[in-house]
């Protein structure tokens, strides 16, 4: 049974198009099939999953059937059952309708078995259109007080979002990423168990700070594919084997700035 | 010490440079602005479907947006029996569908 995942977030720039990407990406990696959509108001997607040079036609011109779903869906080239429906960088926002997207969403359930929404922060059309049609929500939060603050307030959207005819309460997921362990030491950071007390959200994973994720981003490859031995990439992959289901014991990010660190120069990854 | 490390970081900036200058080459130039995508898609359609019938649900749109040059790719599904005789003889030999394909290039 499919499963629809909107990754959202009160604040902007938490890291949940990071996030859409890399989960995506690990899901397909356990060879499940998994569509990747962009509702966000700028589309970014494409250019973190290296898809920005194939892109023809995006999310808007299946919600208005101008193309069938199968002529705008991208095929990831190195996962083959990893897909990417683009989000619409010129058009009217105000074209995306709520039954267009009831549509697509529900022609996606019956191909895929994941349909990971990336979706803009807060409560922009597009963030609200694609939570009213998931199974599950995945609130991305960085370990800092605007950011948990905003979290709160979308948690309580959600509720009120989703789709009233299916009569049931969102699965909501906590994922804190940006986590930096050197700060965290120090104090100077939000203890993830604060975090947890606070948005009362059972926690998906903890995704540490880390360099990989901007490299990755800047060739055009999820995190989990581009570096899968990476901290960042392993937490991901993690957190889509506990949405599968899987009870993985929480591994969390540490201060890893020791003796190999220091030689090469390297900061904690 | 660290030789080595801002080789590596340099690598996948210079790699992102150069995505982007693709990308806001075509964002910035005709084939973003004109429509030539939907345009040339369309016309390649009605020429094919002078001939033959078309669905056009069976026509994928590809592009590959390139630094020098871009590839289009326009698969337009032809059914075994097309209508007009001309064409039978040629498409006996396919099985279910014959599926044509046309590059189109464009320099930048
Ligand atoms: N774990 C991480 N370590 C380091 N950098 C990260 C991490 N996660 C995200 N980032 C960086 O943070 C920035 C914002 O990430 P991203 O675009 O995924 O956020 P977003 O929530 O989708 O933003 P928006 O709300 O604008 O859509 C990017 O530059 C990304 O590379
Ligand atoms: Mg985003």
């Amino acid at each position: 049974m499919a499963q629809v995942v909107v990754v959202t977030s009160g604040k902007g720039g938490v890291g949940k198009t990071t996030t859409s990407a890399a989960l995506g990406a690990a899901l397909a990696q356990t060879g499940e099939r998994v569509a990747v959509v962009d509702f966000a108001g700028l589309r970014n997607l494409d250019l973190v999953m290296g898809a920005e040079r194939r892109v023809v036609y995006d999310l808007i011109y299946v919600t208005q059937g101008t193309v069938k779903l199968s002529q705008a869906l991208i095929r990831d080239k190195r996962l083959e059952t990893l897909y990417l429906l683009a989000a619409s960088q010129t058009r009217d926002k105000d074209a995306l309708t709520d039954e267009g997207v009831a549509k697509v969403i529900a022609e996606l359930r019956e191909t895929f078995d994941w349909v990971i929404c990336d979706s803009p922060a807060g409560i922009e059309r597009g963030s609200t259109l694609a939570m009213r049609h998931a199974d599950v929500a995945v609130v991305v939060t960085n370990p800092e007080v605007s950011s948990v603050r905003d979290s709160d307030r979308i948690i309580g959207l959600l509720d009120a979002k989703t789709d009233s005819a299916r009569g049931e309460h969102m699965d909501k997921h906590l994922l804190i990423t940006r986590y930096n362990p050197v700060r965290a030491g120090r104090g100077d950071m939000l203890n993830v168990d604060d975090v947890i007390d606070i948005l009362s959200l059972p926690l998906l994973g903890i995704i540490p700070e880390s360099d990989e994720v901007l490299r990755a981003s800047n060739l055009g490859s999820p995190v989990t594919i581009n570096n899968p031995k990476s901290a960042p990439a392993r937490a991901y992959s993690d957190a889509a084997r506990r949405l599968m289901g899987e009870d993985i014991p929480m591994d969390f990010p540490t201060d890893r700035s020791g003796i190999f660190s220091k030689l090469f120069g390297r900061k904690a990854a | 010490m660290s030789w080595f490390m801002p080789f590596r970081r340099r690598k996948s900036a210079s790699v992102a440079r150069e995505r982007l200058q693709i990308l806001l080459t075509h964002e910035r130039g005709a084939d973003n602005h004109s429509n030539l995508i939907p345009l040339l898609r369309e016309e390649v359609l009605a020429a094919v479907a002078k001939y033959v019938t078309v669905d056009v649900d069976k026509v994928q749109v590809k592009i590959d947006r390139g630094k020098e040059i871009s590839l289009l790719e326009i698969d337009i599904e032809i059914p075994c029996d097309p209508e007009p005789s001309s064409l039978k003889r040629r498409d006996r030999t396919s099985r279910a569908a014959r599926s044509q394909r046309l590059a189109v290039s464009s320099a930048h």
